[in-house]
């Protein structure tokens, strides 16, 4: 597939076979993939087909009951080191941000680093400044997450998961709970990390952002992948009869 | 007045000063209202009347200024008073340097303590206590003038705050014989310390068990849920004869005194509503504050002190101050058992023949001492509500 | 596509960075840590009690109690522990329920008061509920049992009320209604008249579900009943009740009804004690729902007392249930305040038993569980009631 093509085949998160249940809901029913160092991938599909507990069984927010999951050459068990381990390469952006409201976006910044990555003070601080200028909004530093407005959150959320130098970056739906005017400048610091070459998996309902930046799209429905191909593929020429409906109702928008 | 807002109209910005506006605005403005005014009005005349009459006529209040001493410190003997004016000194320091530091209300709370001891250095006492009142006010102020300004002080202020529970337990309670033994306390003194002592270790216990209860280990969650049910079942009464009774049958090889088992009870019982308050705190966290913690790689123990009890414990602070209120009011039971702590000493003067047949003046006395001090936090916590807004969604 | 297979070995992981054995290890410690602890209290106590000669079991209350209880149903010294221990449940559900009453419309109207449009009222209510609320409920106890239950006059000198009520040291006597002659006849009145309001009330239901309005379904039925109720008093032959009233025999008062100075004390203490803290549940009930609301409710053209009734109740009420059970718990608890003032509670009645016999944990396990059923049941009934009336008021 167009993905794998140019790409250097070192995987750097693999999955196979991966199931989960919610009681007795089986919201992920086998999936079994990989992704490249380096590589940009969007995955989209309808609301419940399992897209986000799909990611978030990758940094074990979620746990998944059958199958392997390796991240880095390291797999993804009840070992509380390699969970840890996980953890720290992998960062995460929240639909509702999820920044921490009695901490200043700095601070929110800097409490990983200090706390996990045990840096000082001032080495953290040195860090989150670097990132906050890197998200444009170096001027917010000292404010509380609730000054400030839902796409600045969201940038600051970005550089918070930064700060930990992951490997990988996980998206939630990152604009999903924006008011318009604020998706591009999220999705602008998005491309930038994009371009710098950090892998990413980011689940979105932005279309055009997916064509633009993405490697590969994968489109989720009940918990399985339909259809994996390259931006240009999966928008001309979809296989699918669930992915033609899919992408016809989500250009109309 | 809030309330205002919710039943009267915005009236037109014309004439709305002056007495007689008011009276027809907030008095008059209806006839059922002016009915209700003249029917309370009457009420409240002969209450007052009836009430002063008392007060000023028949009343003996002689009770209240012979056994002032009782009623503070109880049978605390009179050559070791000076440490419990050292205890006093140290928190006037210690609160001199707060008002310095912070103003706001610990300021206001400052020049009202320093109030209450001019005002007892007028009153006739011995020539001895009004050095000691005067004493205080300056300590006060010093330290006032000392803080004032060096926010880098702050950390070493609370440190201080801490630290000053067990240094004036051990200044009240001495050392060995020469030391005064804690059956000897009394008075408000005692109310004092068996509140400050059951809040200060019923709130980390509290927190442990919310915690417990919150937990998802199921053991866990359930020894803290039967512990905490249980407690809430019973009255304190209840439990303080039980702290009297079994922790000698349970603890037969020590020796723990009275004062003590009734800190037990009283810490026990109070830590399992301190839960209930702390749980509604944590229950209001939203998930995803776990989930960006975990995501940030922060352990249990990190996200619990860094991310959900700050958070936690903010949004419970009424909820917290109420139950400390509802504590001191609770130390009056041990009376019943036989403590001669505030309420302790007002009923051994209505027993005391020389004071026969004024059961009115003392209890009123007791009341209103137990009022400013329950009125006087309730007050805090508003104010610290007022002032939370930042840095809080 | 995939073609790597895993390569990190899944093989054994130590048991220590293991998170399910982790998690079990956790809580067989803490479990283990917890029946230590009680084995260790519970063989001290063991130790205890043999050096006090006791031994633990309930046979004790088989025996005889030796002591009066002052008021409550029929008993005497002759009696069974058990007995003695019954009367006390009985004398803390009477003063409970009475005093639930009492500090419920007392509550009521000083939550109401303090919303009122006029300064003074809001004034004066707001007064009593700091007053009430900031001062300890012993120490309220011991001043009404003291300072005025305790300062009424002797029985020669009572304070009589219209000739049918005394209040003097001893208590306060109260006529009390006996059944007479008439009261067989009159409860076929009322049979008749339930009957009717029955029927009455499925007609008024049919009538609202085919006119498809909401409205008060009892708004026939109620008045039927209450008119026939009414009637039928006057056209029974004889009374259904006559009032017996209390006359001085003796040394003291005779027949109605009597509530000691201890009760009277209790009862007066608990309902001002509680009813401050309904009063401000009260009010910020309906205060967090009048916000806003009442402007939505104008908006819809709605009338000042249907804005109340349709509006601001059914909301108010849900918020208020729940801390007004946990209050009524609170007065069911604090009842066990008697003690200090010898009213025969339960916790009193316990208190004395415990001291005669020694067996102090069979009484406190009987205690406890006594108040777990007052809990119980109590919560059951306020969630029903709330259920209830959160579905009438749809």
């Amino acid at each position: 597939m167009a993905a794998q093509e140019n790409a250097l085949n070192d995987p750097i998160i693999i999955c196979e076979d991966v199931h989960k249940w919610f009681d007795d809901f089986h919201v992920l029913k086998g999936i079994t993939t990989s992704f490249q160092k380096g590589e940009r991938a969007v995955i989209c599909g309808p609301s419940g087909s399992g897209k986000s507990t799909f990611i978030r069984t990758l940094n074990r927010l979620e746990e998944h009951q059958r199958g392997t999951i390796i991240i880095d050459g390291v797999e993804l068990t009840d070992d509380l080191r390699n969970i840890n381990l996980i953890r720290q390469e992998v960062g995460m952006v929240f639909q509702q941000f999820n920044l921490f409201p009695h901490l200043t976006n700095l601070e929110n910044i800097t409490l990983g680093p200090i706390r996990v990555r045990k840096l000082t003070k001032t080495e953290a601080e040195e860090i989150a400044l670097s990132l906050l200028e890197r998200v444009n909004i170096a001027d917010q530093a000292y404010k509380y997450p609730a000054e400030i407005s839902g796409g600045q959150q969201q940038r600051v959320a970005i550089a918070r998961a930064l700060a930990m130098e992951p490997k990988i970056m996980l998206f939630d739906e990152p604009t999903s709970a924006l008011d318009p005017e604020m998706i591009s400048e999220v999705l602008d610091v998005m491309r930038e990390l994009a371009h710098s070459g950090m892998t990413m998996l980011v689940v979105t309902h932005e279309m055009g952002f997916a064509r633009e930046v993405a490697d590969r799209i994968m489109f989720f429905a009940e918990g399985v992948v339909i259809e994996e191909a390259a931006p240009a593929d999966f928008f001309d020429n979809p296989q699918h009869e669930r992915t033609k409906l899919f992408i016809s109702q989500t250009l109309q928008h | 007045m809030e309330d205002q807002e919710l039943t009267q109209e915005i009236k037109p910005p014309t004439n709305t000063k002056g007495a007689a506006r008011w009276l027809k605005d907030n008095l008059f403005d209806t006839w059922y209202n002016a009915i209700l005014t003249c029917l309370a009005l009457v009420c409240l005349f002969f209450a007052l009347k009836g009430f002063l009459t008392w007060a000023f006529t028949e009343a003996e209040w002689d009770v209240i200024p012979a056994n002032f001493r009782l009623f503070m410190v109880g049978s605390y003997p009179q050559e070791q008073i000076w440490r419990v004016w050292n205890a006093i000194y140290i928190l006037s320091a210690l609160m001199g340097l707060s008002a310095g530091l912070w103003g706001g209300l610990v300021f206001r709370f400052a020049v009202a303590l320093s109030g209450v001891w001019f005002i007892s250095a007028l009153l006739p006492v011995e020539l001895s206590t009004r050095g000691w009142c005067l004493g205080a006010i300056a300590m006060i102020a010093v330290s006032f003038f000392l803080g004032r300004g060096r926010t880098g002080l702050r950390p070493w202020i609370l440190g201080g705050w801490i630290l000053s529970f067990p240094v004036i337990m051990v200044v009240l309670r001495g050392f060995g014989e020469n030391g005064v033994l804690t059956s000897n306390w009394g008075g408000l003194l005692l109310t004092l310390i068996l509140a400050v002592v059951g809040i200060v270790v019923s709130f980390p216990l509290g927190v442990f068990l919310a915690l417990c209860r919150q937990s998802d280990l199921p053991a866990i969650r359930w020894v803290s849920t039967t512990y905490i049910e249980t407690v809430r079942g019973v009255p304190l009464i209840t439990i303080l004869f039980m702290g009297n009774v079994l922790i000698p049958i349970f603890m037969p090889g020590l020796d723990i005194n009275q004062v003590l088992r009734m800190m037990f009870g009283i810490t026990f019982f109070s830590a399992a509503y301190m839960a209930e308050n702390v749980r509604g705190g944590l229950q209001g966290i939203p998930r995803g504050q776990h989930e960006a913690a975990q995501a940030v790689g922060l352990n249990y123990v990190q996200t619990t002190l860094f991310i959900v009890l700050p958070q936690a414990l903010r949004s419970v602070i009424p909820a917290i101050v109420g139950q400390f209120i509802a504590l001191f009011k609770d130390t009056s039971l041990v009376a019943i058992i036989g403590l001669i702590d505030l309420l302790g000493v007002a009923r051994s003067i209505i027993n005391n023949p020389d004071w026969l047949g004024l059961q009115a003046e003392v209890y009123l006395f007791a009341a209103v001492i137990y009022f400013i001090f329950c009125y006087a936090m309730s007050y805090a916590s508003q104010d610290v509500e007022t002032g939370l807004g930042i840095g809080h969604i | 596509m995939e073609n790597n297979s895993p390569t990190a070995a899944s093989g054994k992981i130590p048991f220590w960075r293991d998170v399910r054995v982790l998690r079990i290890l956790f809580q067989v410690i803490f479990l283990l840590g917890v029946i230590l602890l009680l084995t260790l209290l519970y063989t001290n106590m063991l130790k205890g009690l043999r050096g006090l000669g006791l031994t633990l079991n309930l046979n004790f209350l088989q025996d005889e109690a030796g002591f009066g209880i002052s008021e409550g149903i029929a008993y005497n010294p002759s009696d069974t522990y058990f007995k003695a221990f019954w009367v006390g449940v009985l004398n803390t559900l009477k003063v409970s329920i009475i005093g639930i009453v009492c500090a419920t419309l007392m509550g009521l109207f000083f939550g109401i008061a303090r919303l009122s449009s006029n300064w003074l009222i809001r004034t004066i209510a707001a007064a009593y509920v700091e007053c009430f609320r900031n001062v300890p409920l012993l120490l309220q106890i011991l001043f009404w049992y003291t300072a005025v239950v305790g300062q009424l006059p002797k029985v020669r000198e009572s304070i009589s009320v219209f000739g049918g009520a005394f209040i003097n040291n001893r208590g306060i006597y109260l006529p009390s209604p006996e059944p007479a002659s008439g009261l067989n006849t009159w409860l076929w009145f009322l049979g008749a008249g339930l009957l009717l309001a029955v029927i009455l009330y499925i007609v008024r239901w049919r009538q609202l579900q085919q006119l498809d309005r909401p409205g008060f379904r009892a708004k026939w039925a109620l008045p039927a009943f209450l008119i026939v109720a009414f009637c039928g008093w006057f056209l029974t032959p004889g009374r259904p009740f006559t009032l017996d009233l209390p006359a001085l025999q003796g040394f003291n008062y005779q027949g109605g009804m009597r509530f000691t100075p201890e009760f009277s004390a209790l009862l007066v203490a608990l309902s001002i004690y509680t009813s401050a803290f309904i009063a401000e549940i009260v009010r910020s009930g309906i205060q967090s729902v009048v916000k806003g609301q009442r402007e939505a409710a104008r908006a819809v053209g709605l009338k000042e007392g249907q804005t109340l009734r349709l509006v601001i109740l059914p909301q108010a009420i849900p918020i208020i249930v729940p801390p007004l059970t946990s209050q009524y718990l609170n007065l069911a608890k604090n009842s066990s305040l008697a003690v200090a003032i010898g009213f025969p509670d339960l916790v009193s009645v316990g208190n004395t038993m415990m001291t005669q016999t020694g067996q102090a944990i069979p009484v406190f396990a009987m205690i406890m569980v006594s108040y777990l059923i007052i809990s119980l049941t109590t919560s059951a009934a306020m969630n029903w009631y709330n259920s209830w009336i959160t579905r009438i008021g749809r």
